[in-house]
């Protein structure tokens, strides 16, 4: 759990390398990389293309604008704020980035090397943004949708049920060996089944999702609330706690931190689970598209969802991570991060 | 360490709580087999007095303290309280464990409020809190969480913690035992100090012979498990006591000879 996202704690030593180089006055790291996006950016102008293609214009366009970002936080140093610390933190990013974007246009769009069109080139995936991003658009609002149905219903499910049998031994007794034989069978595996016995595809899907999501949520809750320290009851009790207020001023808070590594494994658990039920069974959404664009051989426009996917779910898991660490606060300086 | 110059607030003075445990036995299950860890142990604490419960580690005063808030139920025999069989856990009678136990996910102040929010009684009370925290010497501390303390800060939140409920009977199970021996010596005067303000009856389990004797009025000795009482002293000197008053080197030299370390002396 404090390896989850290493970033954070490294991020976090950014200023005091930003108030080094302040003082140094020149970011030499922030004027390498302004030097190497204009390069990009100058190779995409003056290269001729082996097949000529649209947006080759643009994509040096915002070449530029990445240099000229770059160059900005260099010139102005700490007075963007926090934004302009991030930007310094991946300066070396921002070189490494320009160097991948120069060998792909090169190996693509200028020489050819790789087979078209199986490999696309920046500018063929920029033109999918450009030309087909409301249906992109739409993909996306339909897989965060049935997602979030799914994924909020199971979480939910998995919550209430690893409470309940952490907390009752009777619930235990039943539920621990449905558990135990259902919960490991993929989520997937149902798939035929929950196509044909529910209504719509949608409604298969989000039970799919949901129940993906619930297995590692009801498990950890579970763990979480076995694990807390009986004393903390006893405290409580002499107090004078109500059983309501053990569960929920008690066993709960002491249990989040196990409920979250459940929720941050549904929501792996999930992502698959929806790219699978959109290719085989909704009409909508990001796993959809894919399916789509292979149909027509579209591959630039498969990059292009890939990426666009590979947004989504790290945004999704962003997210998680604020909830985190806003509901667990009070864990900061008691676990590393 | 801070000192403790709040004067004792009204609302603390109130009337300790009668005890008077008849021939209580109790055993626990291990593996199956029976073990008895309190044999027909009986006595009767005066209202407001304040008796230590000194032995042999593992020898049964924890648990005597458990059935006494009602944590436990005695195989056989009663714990009576005013009078009455003890029951369920209730907040007049407050046990203060050896580790503070604090919820770390709770700031100071709600811990201590921990009491009043689980009665429901926190909206119209709330300047208890603020109080209790006041006379452990922790004011200024409210937002603080307990990772954040030291551990006799820690064990000062959890005192305040069960003062603020205002309790009659104030159950010690060796608050003091995971203390550095300086915080500890503080801690010490500053219990005693609680005590006298609060008036309530406590009842200090420890197996630290001294602590028994400079804090209490009254040292019940217990022998080896089965825990049976093998020796009542009562410490006749006025507080605030001198740690090295020759009267309590004669009382420690009597103390330890009941728990066959005289030797030692």
């Amino acid at each position: 759990m404090t390896s989850i996202d290493p970033a954070f704690s490294e991020r976090a030593q950014a200023p005091v390398q930003e108030a080094n180089q302040a003082r140094a006055g020149i970011w030499l790291v922030g004027l390498a990389a302004t030097a190497s996006w204009i390069g990009v950016a100058a190779l995409i102008e003056l290269w001729p293309e082996i097949i000529p293609q649209p947006y080759g214009r643009e994509l040096a366009i915002i070449a530029l604008a990445i240099a000229l970002a770059v160059a900005v936080v260099a010139a102005t140093g700490k007075l963007l704020g926090p934004v302009a610390g991030t930007v310094r933190y991946y300066g070396p990013w921002f070189i490494a980035a320009a160097v991948l974007m120069a060998a792909w246009e090169v190996v693509t769009a200028k020489t050819g090397w790789l087979p078209v069109p199986f490999f696309s080139s920046p500018q063929s995936i920029l033109e999918v943004f450009f030309d087909d991003w409301a249906r992109l658009a739409e993909s996306v609002y339909h897989s965060v949708l049935l997602l979030a149905k799914g994924y909020f219903f199971g979480a939910l499910a998995g919550f209430l049920t690893g409470v309940t049998i952490g907390w009752s031994r009777a619930a235990s007794y039943w539920v621990h060996p449905v558990l135990r034989l259902i919960g490991p069978l993929p989520a997937t595996a149902w798939l035929p089944l929950a196509f044909f016995l529910f209504p719509t595809s949608g409604s298969a899907s989000v039970f799919l999702i949901a129940l993906a999501t619930a297995f590692p949520v009801t498990i950890l809750t579970w763990s979480g609330i076995a694990s807390v320290n009986r004393d903390y009851y006893d405290i409580a009790r002499t107090l004078g706690a109500k059983p309501s207020f053990l569960i929920l001023k008690v066993a709960i808070p002491a249990a989040l931190p196990h409920v979250f590594v459940g929720l941050f494994m549904g929501l792996g658990t999930s992502f698959a689970v929806l790219v699978i039920a959109e290719m085989l069974g909704v009409k909508a959404g990001l796993g959809w598209y894919l399916q789509w664009a292979q149909g027509w051989a579209a591959y630039a426009n498969m990059y292009a969802a890939l990426l666009v996917m590979a947004l989504m779910c790290s945004g999704l898991i962003t997210i998680l991570f604020r909830v985190r660490d806003w509901s667990l606060s009070w864990q900061k300086g008691l676990v590393r991060w | 360490m801070v000192a403790l110059t709040v004067e004792a607030p009204a609302a603390y003075v109130a009337a300790g709580q009668r005890i008077d445990i008849e021939k209580v036995s109790h055993q626990f299950e291990l593996e199956g087999e029976p073990l008895p860890v309190l044999d027909e142990v009986g006595f009767s604490v005066e209202p407001g007095s304040f008796v230590a419960l000194l032995g042999p580690s593992g020898c049964g005063k924890s648990t005597l303290l458990r059935l006494l808030a009602g944590l436990d139920h005695p195989t056989e025999g009663a714990l009576k309280v005013d009078g009455t069989v003890v029951g369920d856990p209730d907040p007049s009678r407050i046990l203060v464990f050896q580790d503070p136990t604090l919820f770390p996910w709770r700031t100071v102040w709600d811990n201590v409020a921990l009491g009043l929010e689980a009665q429901g009684i926190l909206k119209s009370s709330r300047h208890r809190v603020d109080k209790a925290i006041e006379l452990v010497g922790l004011g200024g501390f409210d937002k603080a969480y307990p990772h954040q303390l030291s551990g006799g800060m820690a064990q000062r939140v959890a005192l305040a913690r069960a003062l603020v409920n205002e309790p009659r009977l104030l159950l010690l199970d060796e608050p003091l035992g995971k203390l550095d021996s300086l915080t500890r010596l503080t801690m010490q005067t500053e219990l005693v100090k609680l005590w006298q303000e609060a008036g309530l009856t406590a009842v200090l389990v420890t197996h630290d012979v001294e602590e028994a004797l400079f804090l209490t009025q009254r040292v019940l000795i217990f022998g080896p498990r089965p825990a049976r009482i093998v020796a009542d002293i009562t410490v006749d000197l006025p507080y605030p006591r001198h740690r090295g008053d020759p009267r309590l080197a004669e009382l420690r030299r009597e103390a330890l000879g009941h728990l066959g370390l005289a030797a030692t002396w």
